[in-house]
């Protein structure tokens, strides 16, 4: 086949990343060689995976049949303008994860070092063919891989209890979903022998609309799991805490959208043409969830104090918000607004892409940190500003990013999420109309919400006066943890520059899955317009001159006018002749406002010291309630059931042979 | 209506077989019931060279040649020698009283004749009505299996199951190919060597080889 070509590069990247890994396995005796050598050759090869996508995205759509798998059903690879977008994702945030692996795991011991380099360029792999099956067997199989090496990597220090607990919890939910995952392709496949698991043939399905709204609940239950959509949700805070903070990194930056990507393979491709094609409540379902689960996760960001939590409930939140583009381009969609329906799917494929870098850019961050003071707890932080420039400054990026703030690349996604909301009316459903204007409110409270939770996180880690004792020490980040850092702000910094050129390279997706593009809208390279020049335009590069225009104006006039006057004097120091560094704002007080506002979504445990106290101890915690009301019955109940079976194991072999021997006797006997 | 002489014969050995089972399923000592498998290996090699020859079928020759080899032969003098190095010659304790075994193993007998039925009127073989034999000697042996307590006879019970499912498929169906006879019967060796193993590991573990000490092993 002539277009195989993209194709065939990036199975042998993903074979190349497989051999890495082994390599690192074979090497674990000179760990110096694995940091060095293997992770910036995956970085490389993460690369090339990139460059394969961008490039596969112009070209036509190949297919490709390995000859491995089952009997009937070979394993199918496609690179369709989807899975190259998320190449680009995979490859680009990877890329500057890896070369800042290879610094942050240099003090890590040999053998541990080997198996984590084997998982980790696995789930490399794992991810990349996920973006590639074109057959659910191939898709499952690389799901799973994915879960079971994203498991293993979670639980690195494993010899911790807690982070034992937190990795079983993860591979739990993580197998739910993929259960629901294999039954929604059940569903889809319509019993029409092994062959009919390709994509291909789902595509040609034709299901009934109960069936497709089936497979649609089945998918989005299944995906939402891996996602951390709403009631599913647990895993996220308590994984990405315990993982290594690349691998916090990798899972929160993309193995969350390779969920994405599923719900957006199944919705708009392969359920596109069932009988009667999508249905309006499916997109009014999804919006709704991902309303509550943006508001949740911001929510709860807010008042953690452990700063790897703080980042997992904004990972939530972010799910949140792509799946409220997701949803409202499926309302769309239905309702033949097919420009409409491209404006909010670019908005949330840019989302993706943005959130893959600056969530990657924080996270390494973090572990920059937690190398650096030994804490994750931001409470006992502060001024790290001044021992660590390099990752205050780049971090710095990375926060602005993910307020959206503009001229960053987190403004343009949540700017063209607006659009879609402001641009909606004129649906034929009278409840949905009224329904988009309180989404769109909804939004802009999570977006505001955000910045809130990102000042905080900001401000207590960096800014301020150092709190503890031993931050002294605190050192910056080495040589390759900057360059990987520096990467994932360049690229945070560039989507926002040029928005122009990347919804351009988006249209390439929309025009696969509804069939318009917004290409037309935007006539120059300057102004980025959404559907036309007259309704609304944002230039990010002006933006970017008028803000640095003022601030060197503001800077001339204080210099100039201002400091001839400046007096200093200490006095009575404005009341606070002896400031400590336990005065200042802690990050449980930050969140204290959010906690009393929202306070029935929290369940508080709080114990106050008393006025007569010699030692007063404050100690609060802010609990999920979901926790209580949903996931402990289900656990009563799982034990209630395994208890009665276990009433069946009594350890005795004349027993076990003797319900064998009934076994049979019955089935003789009676069939 | 006179039947061949060959049909007769196999008819014999057919009972000679059930009536080892039971015997077998009596039995307390664990060196007579060794010695009465022995007895049914040879009652089915006979009963497939008779097979054989009846119907001029020579692959079964070989199998009835195997038979003889591996379970009249080997396998018991496997299990001497397993017994005299255990040194497990005393009695065979059973969990329900031998009586008890008997009937329970009369009314199985009834059963898997009257669940044969139907299928042996569907036969068109020289041997019909056999089936009912074969699956009664399988349930019997299984019975045993259920009932002692020792892991030897445990053993001897699972290897006669096996002679009641090879004597069902070479007195219905003349056999089955080839290959799946010399799987079955090296699966058979095999797992005699892996019991073997077991025992003294068992042994070693728990001073005895009475399996109910294997409880402890249970999850609570």
């Amino acid at each position: 086949m002539v277009g195989a070509f993209p194709l065939d590069i990036a199975d042998a990247i993903i074979v190349s990343l497989m051999a890495l890994g082994l390599m690192g396995l074979a090497l674990q005796h000179s760990p110096h060689l694995i940091t060095n050598i293997i992770f910036p050759l995956g970085a490389i090869a993460s690369l090339a995976l990139a460059a394969t996508g961008f490039w596969a995205l112009g070209e036509p759509v190949s297919h490709t049949v390995l000859p491995l798998g089952l009997p009937g059903l070979p394993l199918h690879l496609s690179l369709d303008p989807l899975s190259a977008f998320f190449l680009i994702l995979l490859g680009g945030a990877s890329f500057g994860v890896s070369i800042f692996s290879a610094g942050y795991f240099k003090s890590m011991p040999g053998n541990t070092l080997g198996l984590l380099c084997l998982e980790y360029h696995l789930f490399l792999a794992s991810m990349a063919l996920v973006l590639l099956a074109d057959d659910a067997y191939m898709f499952m199989v690389a799901w799973e891989t994915m879960a079971l090496s994203s498991y293993f990597l979670v639980t690195t220090d494993h010899h911790v209890p807690d982070i034992r607990k937190a990795g079983f919890l993860y591979l739990l939910i993580a197998h739910v979903g993929a259960i629901a995952i294999l039954l929604s392709f059940g569903v889809m496949q319509g019993g029409h022998g092994i062959g009919a698991y390709t994509f291909a043939a789902m595509r040609e399905a034709h299901l009934s609309a109960f069936w497709a709204s089936v497979a649609f609940l089945l998918a989005l239950f299944g995906f939402g799991a891996k996602a951390g959509l709403l009631p599913l949700h647990v895993w996220l805070p308590e994984a990405h805490p315990a993982a290594p903070s690349p691998v916090s990194a990798l899972m929160s930056g993309i193995m969350l959208k390779t969920a994405i990507y599923g719900i957006l393979r199944v919705t708009f491709d392969l359920l596109a043409n069932s009988l009667n094609g999508q249905q309006w409540w499916w997109g009014v379902l999804a919006l709704a969830l991902g309303l509550i689960t943006a508001i949740f996760g911001v929510m709860f960001a807010a008042v953690q104090g452990d700063m790897k939590r703080l980042l997992a409930y904004s990972s939530i939140e972010n799910i949140g918000l792509l799946l409220v583009g997701i949803g409202l381009a499926i309302i769309f969609h239905v309702y033949g607004k097919n420009t409409l329906a491209a404006l909010s799917l670019t908005a949330t494929l840019y989302h993706s892409l943005n959130h893959a870098f600056f969530k990657s850019l924080l996270f390494v961050g973090t572990g920059s940190i937690l190398h650096a003071t030994g804490e994750r707890n931001m409470g006992r932080m502060g001024g790290l500003i001044h021992q660590m420039p390099w990752v205050a400054v780049l971090m710095l990026v990375g926060v602005l990013s993910i307020s959206g703030l503009p001229p960053f690349n987190g403004f343009v996604s949540e700017w063209l999420l607006l659009q879609a909301f402001l641009l909606s009316p004129g649906l034929p459903n009278s409840y949905i109309n009224m329904l988009i204007p309180v989404a769109a409110g909804v939004i802009a409270l999570a977006a505001a919400l955000a910045a809130y939770v990102m000042v905080k996180f900001y401000g207590v880690i960096f800014l301020g006066q150092t709190r503890g004792e031993a931050r002294e020490h605190a050192h910056d980040a080495g040589i390759p943890e900057r360059i990987g850092l520096s990467w994932l702000a360049l690229a945070c910094v560039v989507l926002g520059l040029a928005p122009v050129y990347v919804v351009r390279q988006l249209d390439l997706v929309t025009q696969m899955l509804v069939g318009k593009g917004l290409g037309n809208a935007t006539p120059g390279w300057l102004f980025l317009a959404p559907v036309d020049m007259e309704r609304a335009s944002y230039s990010p590069v002006f933006f970017l001159l008028a803000v640095l225009g003022v601030m060197l104006v503001t800077a001339l006039v204080v210099h100039y006018f201002y400091h001839g006057r400046l007096l200093r004097g200490p006095a009575w120091d404005c009341g606070y002749p002896e400031q400590t560094s336990r005065m200042q704002d802690t990050a449980e007080g930050f969140g204290q406002p959010i906690r009393r506002i929202f306070e029935p979504f929290f369940r508080i445990e709080s114990e106050l010291p008393g006025a007569f106290d010699t030692h007063p101890r404050y100690h609060g915690r802010s609990e999920d309630r979901l926790w209580y009301a949903l996931y402990l019955p289900v656990k009563r109940i799982t034990e209630k059931l395994s208890s009665w079976a276990s009433l069946l194991q009594h350890g005795r072999i004349h027993l076990y042979l003797a319900y064998t021997f009934v076994t049979l006797l019955v089935l003789l006997a009676f069939v | 209506m006179t039947m061949p002489y060959s049909i007769q014969i196999i008819n014999l050995l057919a009972s000679l077989l059930l009536l080892i089972a039971f015997a077998m399923l009596s039995q307390r000592r664990i060196l007579s019931l060794i010695n009465l498998f022995a007895w049914q290996g040879l009652v089915l090699s006979l009963s497939t060279f008779v097979v054989a020859y009846s119907t001029g079928q020579h692959h079964l020759y070989y199998s009835a040649a195997l038979t003889l080899l591996l379970k009249v032969l080997v396998l018991p003098w496997l299990l001497h020698r397993l017994m005299r190095k255990l040194n497990v010659r005393w009695d065979v304790e059973t969990l329900i009283n031998i009586p008890a075994t008997m009937l329970v193993g009369i009314g199985l007998v009834i059963f898997s004749f009257n669940l044969a039925a139907p299928i042996s009127q569907l036969s068109e073989s020289i041997t019909r009505g056999l089936i009912g034999i074969a699956l009664a000697s399988v349930l019997l042996s299984m019975l045993m299996m259920l009932t002692r307590r020792k892991a030897i006879p445990q053993v001897v019970g699972f290897l006669a199951m096996e002679n009641g499912l090879f004597f069902a498929a070479t007195s219905a169906t003349h056999g089955m190919p080839m290959v799946v006879e010399l799987g079955i019967a090296l699966d058979v060796l095999v797992a005699t060597f892996i019991f073997g193993i077991f025992f003294f590991q068992i042994r070693e573990t728990f001073d005895s080889l009475d399996i109910s000490n294997m409880e402890k092993l249970k999850d609570d």
